[in-house]
């Protein structure tokens, strides 16, 4: 805890602090929390926390600072792009250290990892990862100020009590606010984690309540609050970039005159790209320098520029599909193997067998990228709204060989993100231009840069066959898919999914199958792929829940029925021993275990509370399906109405979310009211083709997102109450899966037909 | 050069006429709440209002507001304090709140010709502005709120 001496604001900082606790990531240990556990968390969790990089870190020398006046600012150092983590972890900290949200301030920490540990803003692990550390940042900074003031009074440590932001002895009633301890608490040394005690969890002012509202409500209202293009420093150009058409394509050559004729163009300039596969480096181009974004975006219509020849100019997504199609009609490579599935299809009175196929798609989000950098005198300052602003400080000392003080990254406010701004290309274009220029740079994505430049959401084919018996019970299941990997923008192309991605939705199958195999097919990758709300759970989800309700309808079963007779009776299920190394989310299996009575929880919740088999009216039907993603298990519900003309409308979603122990219960109905919209938009409109290597889409015109007048009427979310010893788990992403395929089984209740290639888009028109 | 009012108070411009009122505003006029998402009036996320009318800035040369007032967030309310906006922060309505400064403006403007409208007319009037973020169920409640008064 640092003492402020006036209201601004210095960065919190002790450097001391910060090396013991990375020492005890450094040690090696997974399991952070088992480390630094305070008394009353005997029943704390196990993450893999300590796994990510530079781990985690909960001291409050480092997050928290306490002004004269009372006033705490608390570091929040997780990128905030619409979740509410910037607003939920520094709450949890104010309400563990007794402190009065009203009188706190949040401030958005740059990236540090070696201070603040782990930053990456993915996987939905902000709360998971980080509850447990800001609950301990917040008792040890309690403790503090209770043992400051205990030693002013000169009476015992237990004899004292923090509440409502001020210190209080309880024989005396005496009572001295935090900022009177400011300057006595923040000269004491960190506690020792045995000493530290959390809270009771029935004590809590703000944690579960729902009743605080994200920190930048104003800002965002009122167009004061700051993104990644709102930076504007002296002498700042303004840039935009062609970049190459296809993938692994260079500039062979550029003719920049009739650019510089355009009034208020000032140069025309190379960007250095990187050979393919480059991570997150960029991918190159020519740049146009004008006095304004706007003119640099028309100096760029007017460049010639002649591209190299690159082997992805193969790409037609046409053919392409049919390739995976083939693909996956043909065995693949084992990733899971229960049983005898050759002799269950053998021994099968009746097999059943469905292809399914999900589009690449785009992140789209709201703010398209943009980074402004300043590179000089051997130092580099970026302000970025970046998912990942650690990974993005490591690449521009990589990029620009500096060293780690001389980086600075700034993250701004994210307007969304969806898993786009972990990757960090923008930044580094706006660093390699500011030093080319020798002068601060901003550089502006266009809506079309972002739609054909993105590292997409990858295509997929997935064919389910299943093996019936006699009594039509499911006795075998066989998944393939066929599906590129985003294993091919970091390393030669595996060309087929790998553990991280099958273990998303097709090998976690949690069905009570005697013999069940699943397999991964050849797909060449041809893009730049990345990771995108709720990565490959999109794809196996629509398939395995679309596929259920085509089992219940071929063995004349109720839908819900069918899918909680396949999930069995509660109990663990273990995939790990008859799967190539199952992936977890990065967490341990024993603390967030494959748990079937939670599935069936969620399954049978939201049934209950969507009134599953009510009357409807004609033209409307209901579609049930759940997923456990990032660790949560999420059901849903969807009513759709379909008209005369095979127009599609959304009356009514239910969503129930078992998320474990939670902390704003106001934000995750938010994060799930928005997952059902970008759900929508996934089975209706979304899809990015490709023809000789280009994408043929360029904007919101033919690359089309949900609208207001087609979205969900009403989206009702029912959060299963959970207590401290129900390890918490991700938000952000677990949402989205669950809706095109309750979307589709609710269309085939409605209208008897089965969609089974996304979009929708007009394959129901009449 | 052109001059026009934007927020109440005169600006001008020395460059080509044809640029898009957006980038005058967020470029050269320093007012960054209003916001770019795709440059074709596709969108929403640019919307100001010109004299009174909401409009897409991207879509409107600086030259076609010389001479006339433009009202961006920033200038929505002295105090930030429109009915909308209170609405928007009553209802919580913002996920990443990128898009919202587009919302507030054309909600502004919807109320301002039709302070009672009905779902229809929300969804007419909203229909060009996308929140990728999907936060439409509240700001559709946002907008009855600052109808009812808040
Ligand atoms: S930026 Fe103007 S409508 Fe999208
Ligand atoms: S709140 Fe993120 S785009 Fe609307």
């Amino acid at each position: 805890m640092t003492h402020i001496e006036k209201n601004s604001l210095p960065l919190v900082e002790n450097v001391s602090r910060r090396g013991l606790l990375k020492g005890v990531v450094a040690s090696g240990s997974l399991i952070v929390a088992t480390t630094y556990l305070p008394k009353r968390a005997m029943a704390a969790w196990a993450t893999g926390a300590g796994l990510m990089p530079h781990g985690t870190v909960s001291d409050p020398h480092v997050f928290v600072a306490i002004a004269k006046d009372g006033t705490v600012t608390i570091v929040a150092h997780r990128s905030e792009m619409g979740t509410g983590s910037k607003t939920s972890l520094p709450m949890v900290v104010a309400d563990e250290m007794g402190a009065d949200w009203s009188r706190c301030r949040v401030v958005q920490a740059p990236g540090d990892e070696v201070k603040y540990g782990n930053q990456d803003t993915d996987g939905s692990r902000s709360l998971r990862h980080f509850v447990q550390p800001m609950r301990q940042c917040g008792a040890a900074a309690r403790l503090m100020l209770e043992m400051a003031a205990a030693e002013r009074w000169g009476v015992d440590v237990s004899s004292v009590e923090a509440v409502d932001h001020a210190v209080v002895h309880r024989d005396s009633g005496r009572r001295l606010g935090f900022g009177d301890l400011a300057e006595a608490a923040a000269a004491l040394p960190t506690p020792a984690p045995d000493k530290i005690r959390l809270k009771d969890t029935n004590s809590f002012r703000y944690i579960g309540t729902g009743s605080v509202p994200i920190v930048d409500l104003f800002g965002i209202t009122t167009g004061t609050a700051t993104y990644g293009a709102d930076i504007r420093l002296p002498g700042m150009k303004y840039a935009v970039i062609a970049r190459p058409p296809v993938l692994g394509a260079k500039v062979k050559s550029f003719d920049g005159s009739a650019a510089l004729k355009v009034p208020g163009v000032e140069k025309v300039v190379e960007v250095q790209g990187w050979d393919w596969p480059a991570k997150f480096q960029p991918v190159g181009g020519v740049a146009v320098i004008a006095r304004n974004t706007g003119v640099a975006i028309k100096g760029r219509d007017a460049l010639k520029i002649t591209w190299t020849d690159s082997p992805h100019a193969v790409y037609n997504s046409d053919s392409y599909r049919e390739m995976l199609l083939e693909n996956a009609r043909k065995p693949g490579k084992t990733v899971r193997n229960d049983g005898d599935i050759d002799g269950a299809m053998k021994a099968a009175a009746k097999t059943i067998t469905a292809e399914y196929y999900i589009p690449q798609s785009a992140h789209a989000p709201m703010e398209p990228p943009a980074a402004t950098a300043w590179v000089h005198d051997g130092m580099c300052e970026v302000w970025a709204p970046v998912q990942s602003p650690g990974g993005t400080h490591d690449d521009l000392m990589k990029t620009l060989g500096l060293p780690y003080d001389k980086v600075k990254v700034n993250v701004t406010l994210l307007g969304g993100a969806f898993g786009r701004k972990s990757k960090c290309d923008f930044v580094l274009e706006a660093a390699l231009l500011s030093k080319t220029l020798n002068a601060p740079v901003r550089v502006q994505w266009t809506r079309e840069d972002d739609i054909q430049h993105d590292f997409y959401h990858a295509v997929a084919v997935e064919r389910i066959e299943a093996a019936l018996d006699a009594n039509n019970k499911v006795i075998g299941w066989r998944h393939r898919n066929a599906a590129p990997s985003l294993f091919s923008t970091f390393m030669p192309d595996p060309k087929m999914q790998q553990p991280l991605e099958y273990s998303m939705g097709q090998v976690d199958l949690p069905f009570a199958i005697e013999n069940i195999r699943c397999e991964v097919c050849e797909a060449p990758a041809h893009s730049r792929i990345g990771w995108f709300r709720s990565v490959r759970n999109v794809p196996n989800t629509f398939a395995t829940q679309s596929f259920v309700a085509e089992l219940a309808h071929a063995t004349g079963r109720d839908p819900k029925d069918m899918l909680l007779e396949l999930i069995g009776a509660p109990r663990i299920v273990d995939p790990r021993k008859t799967t190539v190394d199952l992936w977890n989310y990065g967490d341990p299996f024993e603390t967030y275990p494959i748990d079937t009575g939670r599935l069936r929880g969620v399954v049978e919740l939201v049934a209950e509370k969507a009134g599953w088999g009510r009357d409807l009216p004609a033209g409307h039907g209901m579609g049930i399906a759940v997923q456990r993603s990032f660790l949560s298990y999420i059901a849903t519900v969807v009513e759709v109405a379909v008209d005369g003309k095979g127009n599609i409308s959304v009356p009514r979603v239910d969503t129930a979310v078992d998320c474990g122990f939670h902390v704003n219960p106001e934000r995750i109905t938010s994060q799930i009211e928005g997952a059902a919209i970008m759900g929508l938009g996934i089975a209706k409109h979304c899809e990015i083709t490709y023809k000789n290597g280009v994408v043929q889409q360029s904007n919101f015109n033919d690359y089309q997102v949900v609208r207001i007048d087609e979205a969900p009427r009403v989206t009702n979310v029912y959060i299963v109450p959970a207590g401290w010893d129900t390890p918490s788990s991700g938000v952000g992403e677990p949402g989205t899966p669950p809706f095109a395929p309750a979307l589709c089984n609710a269309i085939f209740a409605a209208t008897g037909k089965r969609i089974r290639n996304l979009p929708i888009g007009d394959q129901l028109a009449i | 050069m052109i001059t026009l009012s934007v927020n109440g108070q005169q600006h001008s411009y020395d460059g080509d006429p044809s640029l898009p009122l957006l980038w005058f505003l967020r470029d050269e006029a320093g007012l960054p709440g209003t916001k770019y998402g795709c440059g074709e009036a596709l969108c929403g996320a640019c919307t100001v209002h010109l004299n009174g009318e909401a409009v897409r800035s991207c879509a409107v040369q600086v030259a076609d507001a010389a001479g006339k007032n433009v009202v961006t967030i920033e200038g929505l309310d002295p105090h930030g304090n429109h009915p909308v906006q209170r609405a928007w922060r009553a209802v919580n309505v913002p996920q990443c709140g990128f898009c919202q400064a587009g919302q507030i403006m054309q909600a502004a403007a919807l109320l301002a010709t039709t302070p009672n409208p009905t779902d229809a007319q929300i969804h007419t009037a909203m229909a060009g502005n996308i929140c990728r973020c999907g936060c439409y169920q509240r700001i559709e409640s946002a907008i009855r709120t600052a109808a009812t008064g808040v």
